[in-house]
C-alpha cells in the first residue's frame, strides 16, 4: 500500500498554498516565452530537470533523515538554500513549507516536524514533504515523486489559468513527462542516503532570473500569482 | 532581461535576511477578530472597507488584507483614501481563483492575517476583502469569524434571489448602491423581500456611501460581532 500522505501532498486540492505559485510560469508567460501545449512542455522538462531534481532529491534525503538517527536538518536547510540561489524561490519553497507544515502539525503530528522546525520555523517545501511521507511510512521514492510531480503540476495547472490551454493536453503534457520523472525519482533514490552536500545541484540560472524579475517587475503591477 | 535582476538582495542565504518584514514585530497579543467581506466585481467591497477603517479606525486597531487581482490597486485606494497607513494593508495573491484563496486553501490569507498580527500584535480587527467573485464564493470559517456578502443595485434586483451560498449564508447581506435604483430600474422591495426570504433571520442591511459615507450600520454590526466573537464562552 503506497503512502497515505503522497497521495495527499500531491492532490492540488490540498491545502497547502500551491495554488498561488506559478513556478516562474507568470513571468515566462508575460514574456511571451510560453503561449501555447508546444511551449509549455520544454518549460517542464526543463524545470523538473532542474528544480524538479533538486526538490525531489532533497524530499528523499528528508525521508531518510525522518526515519532514521541523527537526521541533519540544519544541513539539509542550508544546501537546499546554496541550491536555490534565487531569494524569490527560497521564499516561495519556505511559504509552501509553512503551509504544509500547518496542514501536517493536524494530520500527521509527530516529534520529527518539532525537530525540523527547530531548525528552520518555516521549512522548504521539500523537506516537509520528505518528513512528512517519512512520518507516515512512506518511501524516499514516493516523497521524490510528490516533489518531482509538484515541480510540473503547478505550473501546468497556471498556464491552463492564464492562457486558457485545453486542460485535457495540458494533462496530457504531465503525463507525457514520465521518463523524465522516472529517471528525477531514481537519481533521487540514489543519492538519498549521501550526505546532504553531496545531493544534486542543477540549476536553472533563467528561471532563477525570471523568479527575481518577477517579484521586482511586477511589484507595481498586476501579478496574480506569488512565484 | 533587464538590468536590475538581483538589486535589492543581499543574496544571504539566511531565509530572515532576503525579504525581511521592514517593520518591528509587537510583542505577542489576543487574536484580532477577522471579519471577510466578500461578493461580485463592483459591488463596492473596496469602498465599503475604506468606509469601515474611517469610521471604526480611530476607534479600534485595524488591519486590512486585500485580495487578487488589482490588489495594488486596491491597496492604493485604500491608502489614497488616507484611512489605513501602508503597514496595515496586506495584500496577497491567489493564482486567479479568488475563491480558492478563501475557502478552499486559505494558506496565503491566513499567512497575510498572521503577519499583520505579528507586526502591530494587538489588532482588535482584521478585515479580510476576497477578490470580486460569483455568488457561491463564501469564505472559510478557518480563517474568518463573520462574513459579510455584499451585492449592489446596479447588478440587478433579482441578484438576492438568485442565492447560492454567498447570499443564503453571510452572516450579514449588504445591498451597497441604494442610490442608484431609480436609475438602473432596481425594485427596492422586490430586492429586500428576496433577501429576507433567501436568509431567513439572517440580517440585511441595504446602504448608500453616497448618502452615508461612514457606513454607520455596518459599523454598527461589525462592532456586535466583535463584542460577542470576544465574549466568553458559555
Amino acid at each position: 500500500m503506497g503512502s497515505l500522505a503522497a497521495l495527499t501532498l500531491a492532490d492540488a486540492r490540498f491545502p497547502g498554498g500551491g495554488h498561488v505559485h506559478s513556478g516562474g510560469l507568470e513571468e515566462a508567460v508575460a514574456r511571451g516565452l510560453v503561449t501555447s501545449v508546444s511551449d509549455l512542455r520544454p518549460f517542464l522538462a526543463g524545470r523538473l530537470r532542474t528544480t524538479g531534481l533538486v526538490g525531489a532529491a532533497f524530499a528523499a534525503a528528508a525521508v531518510v533523515a525522518a526515519t532514521g538517527m541523527g537526521a541533519q536538518w540544519a544541513a539539509l536547510d542550508a544546501e537546499l538554500d546554496a541550491r536555490t540561489p534565487a531569494a524569490a524561490q527560497r521564499d516561495a519553497s519556505r511559504a509552501q513549507g509553512r503551509a504544509t507544515l500547518r496542514a501536517a502539525r493536524l494530520a500527521w503530528p509527530s516529534p520529527v516536524l518539532d525537530d525540523l522546525c527547530a531548525v528552520a520555523r518555516h521549512p522548504h517545501h521539500a523537506l516537509l514533504v520528505g518528513a512528512v511521507v517519512g512520518v507516515d511510512g512512506g518511501s524516499p521514492a514516493e516523497a521524490a515523486q510528490v516533489v518531482g510531480y509538484l515541480a510540473v503540476s503547478g505550473p501546468a495547472s497556471a498556464a491552463v489559468r492564464l492562457l486558457g490551454l485545453d486542460p485535457f493536453a495540458v494533462n496530457a503534457a504531465i503525463v507525457a513527462l514520465r521518463p523524465v520523472l522516472d529517471a528525477v525519482v531514481t537519481q533521487a533514490l540514489h543519492t538519498s542516503a549521501l550526505p546532504p552536500e553531496r545531493l544534486p545541484a542543477p540549476g536553472a540560472p533563467v528561471l532563477d532570473l525570471m523568479a527575481q524579475a518577477h517579484v521586482h517587475h511586477h511589484r507595481e503591477q498586476v501579478r496574480l500569482f506569488v512565484s | 532581461m533587464s538590468a536590475d535582476h538581483g538589486h535589492g538582495h543581499g543574496h544571504s542565504l539566511d531565509p530572515t535576511v532576503t525579504e525581511p518584514d521592514p517593520h518591528h514585530a509587537a510583542a505577542p497579543g489576543g487574536r484580532a477578530v477577522r471579519i471577510g467581506i466578500g461578493g461580485p466585481v463592483g459591488s463596492g467591497k473596496t469602498a465599503l472597507v475604506a468606509a469601515l477603517a474611517r469610521t471604526l479606525g480611530p476607534q479600534m486597531r485595524l488591519g486590512v488584507v486585500t485580495n487578487d487581482i488589482y490588489t495594488t490597486e486596491d491597496a492604493d485606494f485604500l491608502r489614497r483614501a488616507g484611512v489605513l497607513t501602508p503597514d496595515r494593508i496586506e495584500a496577497v495573491q491567489t493564482g486567479c481563483c479568488p475563491h480558492t484563496a478563501i475557502r478552499d486553501d486559505i494558506t496565503a490569507n491566513l499567512d497575510a492575517v498572521e503577519l499583520l498580527e505579528e507586526r502591530f500584535g494587538d489588532l482588535d480587527l482584521v478585515l479580510v476583502e476576497s477578490g470580486g467573485d460569483n455568488l457561491t464564493a463564501v469564505f472559510s470559517r478557518g480563517l474568518i469569524d463573520r462574513q459579510i456578502f455584499v451585492v449592489d443595485v446596479a447588478g440587478g434586483d433579482k441578484v438576492p434571489r438568485k442565492g447560492g451560498p454567498g447570499v443564503t449564508t453571510a452572516d450579514l447581506l449588504v445591498i451597497n448602491k441604494l442610490d442608484l435604483a431609480p436609475y438602473v430600474g432596481a425594485d427596492m422591495g422586490v430586492m429586500t423581500a428576496d433577501a429576507h426570504r433567501m436568509r431567513g433571520e439572517l440580517p440585511v442591511i441595504t446602504q448608500s456611501l453616497v448618502r452615508d459615507p461612514a457606513a454607520t450600520d455596518v459599523a454598527s454590526w461589525v462592532q456586535q460581532q466583535i463584542a460577542a466573537v470576544r465574549a466568553p464562552v458559555g
